[in-house]
């Protein structure tokens, strides 16, 4: 059993990476992710982790240097949030491309303008597309245990991708609770050293990141599709071994009182446990309604959200994100998955603490209300709804 | 079935060796051995790295690697000695 | 479940407060969750922390709008609308407050209201400066005896942890503010 301490989601995930024995960390400081850095200086000063702490000019920079450092065999952790994560865009699609199993943890933060440091998940949302893993942290604990799966999963020859775990701003990177810290020797026997295929080496050169031609392109597309697609199979393998070693259980789809449920809330990260409080007093008052979360969103989880989509009348998604000219991403990620199901729940969007807007149980009552309607009158009257918005002119 | 490396990573090094850009001609440098003046100007300036070092020690002179070389010009072009010429490959 | 809603201003301590206490109750064996409203750090600008703990795992995410117990830091806050340091406080709640006056000289309905000079225990035990005494860790004292769920023992402890500089002098403090408080 590891140690028990009361720490910030920032500590979490930092000290994942030093029981995961990370080799080089190429960081650019950003609010609220900020402290990660800081605690690896920490512990390198202190001779307590052996790693390169490269403080690099940009993310940009950052996520440069841990390609370069990736491809030569380390294994290699970061951190970044909001406009930071926009800045290294245009290398994340490198990383993937070059199947190199880098981790970041990404405090998930609302992007600007206007200018906002507080949470949602719009930043890593809008690098769905970048070909890597998405994994979602809903306290102190995931945060931690889903960066040590995340090394394993990623490093995993049947997927070589690199992940990234998203951790609520200041509703976890800030907030303290208890965490149990597992013990450098239970990480060591989970997670071994990281075997590259392939790697820099002056003495054996080879070439990375070379061209890929109309005549080539696709097939090494094709092989990161198939990868995120294995990847389906290694999570459910990792999250097993995880539960087997540390007793702690993570599933792709967690479910909460949904067996004879009318109506299912969907949710993702730090809100979820707001949304089975809120179900608890809901079922107290007669209403048939539970409550499902998604902790990882890619790759998306088809067959467990089919699985879920059978349980209830109405499947009302709770989006901390907006896709303009559409609607939440999760919401338009389920209806896709659900596009060729015979028979399909009513889904309902909602959109829901923006910027950082606190989320209540209040806000999952209102859900439930809207739900109950659409289940009353027997049709989804309007698909996004916007929770909690103030009235303005 | 073509076998691709996962990342595009190529293993072999130095492969771009086989792929001989010298069919891209249609012009050919060819030299006149008696004016060359070992200066090695040509060599310093092929774009293609397709012309061998002229020895003026061993009075050697530069050669063209016409595996290579793309008929760019730029050696006809530099030399002060006029050695090189451009000749069509059509023959 | 008992919700604590510390008040204060920026360079302060609430959120080191709020801190100190989630892991002084830790260490009694109860889930805790501690955290600041965010982002508001500057100095002097009214910040509010917050604090949970209970016997089972704390699963919802959000402020504390109804505290069980309100820490007030620095008595010019209650005349300041835009704190509100008594909003949404329960019927039979705690208010504990930083100041040298008497309880009886403060209303907040049916709350019980105890005071320490914690800003006096500050600046004769040298914590910060005369001109901006730090008395996060005396007010703390004065909580495990006003509200009295976690032990002074776990709270010196946590402070010794925790406290960045002169560890000493703030469990000194923060003793000095359990005897000392007024209401109890």
């Amino acid at each position: 059993m590891g140690v028990k301490q009361v720490v910030k989601g920032n500590f979490a995930t930092a000290v994942a990476a030093k029981l995961a024995r990370v080799d080089v960390v190429p960081a650019y400081p950003i609010t609220p992710s900020t402290l990660f850095p800081e605690q690896i200086s920490t512990y390198i000063a202190n001779g307590e982790m052996d790693a390169e702490l490269l403080l690099t000019e940009s993310e940009h920079s950052a996520m440069s240097a841990a390609i370069g450092a990736s491809a030569s065999g380390a294994r290699v952790a970061t951190a970044t949030a909001s406009q930071g994560l926009k800045l290294m865009s245009e290398m994340l699609f490198i990383a993937s491309g070059m199947r190199l199993p880098i981790v970041t943890a990404v405090g998930n933060r609302a992007l600007s303008a206007p200018i906002n440091i507080w949470c949602d998940h719009q930043d890593t949302i809008a690098e769905r597309d970048s070909g890597w893993l998405q994994f979602y942290a809903e306290n102190n604990q995931n945060a931690l245990d889903l960066m040590l799966m995340a090394f394993k999963i990623s490093e995993d020859r049947r997927v070589l991708l690199p992940s990234m775990v998203g951790l609520d701003a200041f509703v976890l990177t800030h907030t303290m609770e208890g965490v149990d810290v597992p013990l450098q020797e239970e990480v060591d026997e989970f997670l071994p050293p990281y075997k590259p295929v392939y790697t820099l080496d002056v003495k054996n050169p080879m070439t990375f990141g070379s061209f890929g031609t109309p005549a080539h392109y696709m097939e090494f597309k094709y092989q990161q599709w198939e990868a995120m697609e294995n990847a389906q199979k290694v999570i459910d393998e990792v999250f097993s071994e995880f539960y087997e070693k540390f007793g702690r259980k993570y599933e792709k789809v967690s479910e909460y009182r949904t067996d004879d449920a009318d109506i299912i809330i969907l949710t993702m990260g730090s809100m979820s446990g707001t949304a089975r409080a809120a179900v608890d007093s809901m079922r107290e008052k007669g209403i048939k309604v539970g409550a499902a979360k998604l902790t990882v969103f890619r790759p998306f989880p088809f067959r467990e959200i089919k699985d879920l989509s059978r349980k209830a009348k109405v499947l009302a998604v709770a989006d901390r994100n907006i896709s303009f000219g559409f609607g939440g991403a999760v919401f338009a990620e389920i209806a896709g998955a659900l596009i060729n199901e015979k028979e399909k729940p009513m889904l309902i969007d909602f959109i829901i603490g923006l910027g950082g807007r606190d989320i209540t149980q209040e806000d999952f009552y209102k859900i439930a209300e809207i739900s109950k309607d659409a289940i009353d009158k027997g049709k989804v009257e309007k698909m996004v709804h916007w929770i909690n918005l103030r009235e303005v002119q | 079935m073509d076998k691709v490396n996962i990342g595009a990573v190529i293993t072999t090094p130095g492969s771009a060796l086989n792929y001989k850009t010298g069919s891209w001609r249609t012009l050919k440098p060819v030299l006149d051995e008696a004016k060359c003046k070992f200066c090695n100007i040509c060599w310093q300036l092929c774009p293609d790295s397709a012309i061998e070092q002229a020895d003026a020690k061993a009075k050697k002179p530069i050669k063209i690697d016409y595996d290579y070389c793309k008929g760019c010009g730029i050696c006809v072009q530099e030399c002060p000695f006029n050695a090189l010429e451009m000749v069509e490959e059509e023959k | 479940m008992y919700e604590v809603r510390f008040h204060g201003r920026g360079g302060q301590g609430a959120v080191t407060a709020a801190n100190i206490l989630s892991v002084a109750a830790f260490k009694e064996g109860k889930y805790v969750q501690a955290f600041p409203i965010f982002g508001v750090e500057r100095r002097g600008a009214p910040v509010a922390a917050f604090l949970r703990m209970d016997d089972k795992p704390i699963d919802i995410k959000y402020q504390i709008y109804e505290p069980d117990a309100v820490v007030i830091q620095d008595p010019s806050l209650i005349q300041l609308k835009e704190a509100n340091v008594a909003g949404g406080l329960k019927a039979g709640g705690k208010v504990i407050i930083n100041t040298r006056k008497e309880p009886s000289e403060f209303d907040f309905g049916d709350a019980k209201v105890y005071t320490v000079d914690a800003t006096g225990i500050a600046i004769e035990n040298k914590l910060g400066t005369h001109t901006n005494p730090i008395v996060n860790t005396a007010i703390l004292g004065a909580y495990a005896r006003a509200v009295g769920n976690v032990s002074i023992d776990s709270v010196t402890e946590a402070i010794m942890e925790m406290s960045p500089a002169k560890k000493e002098a703030n469990v000194v403090a923060a003793k000095a503010a359990y005897e000392k408080v007024v209401g109890v």
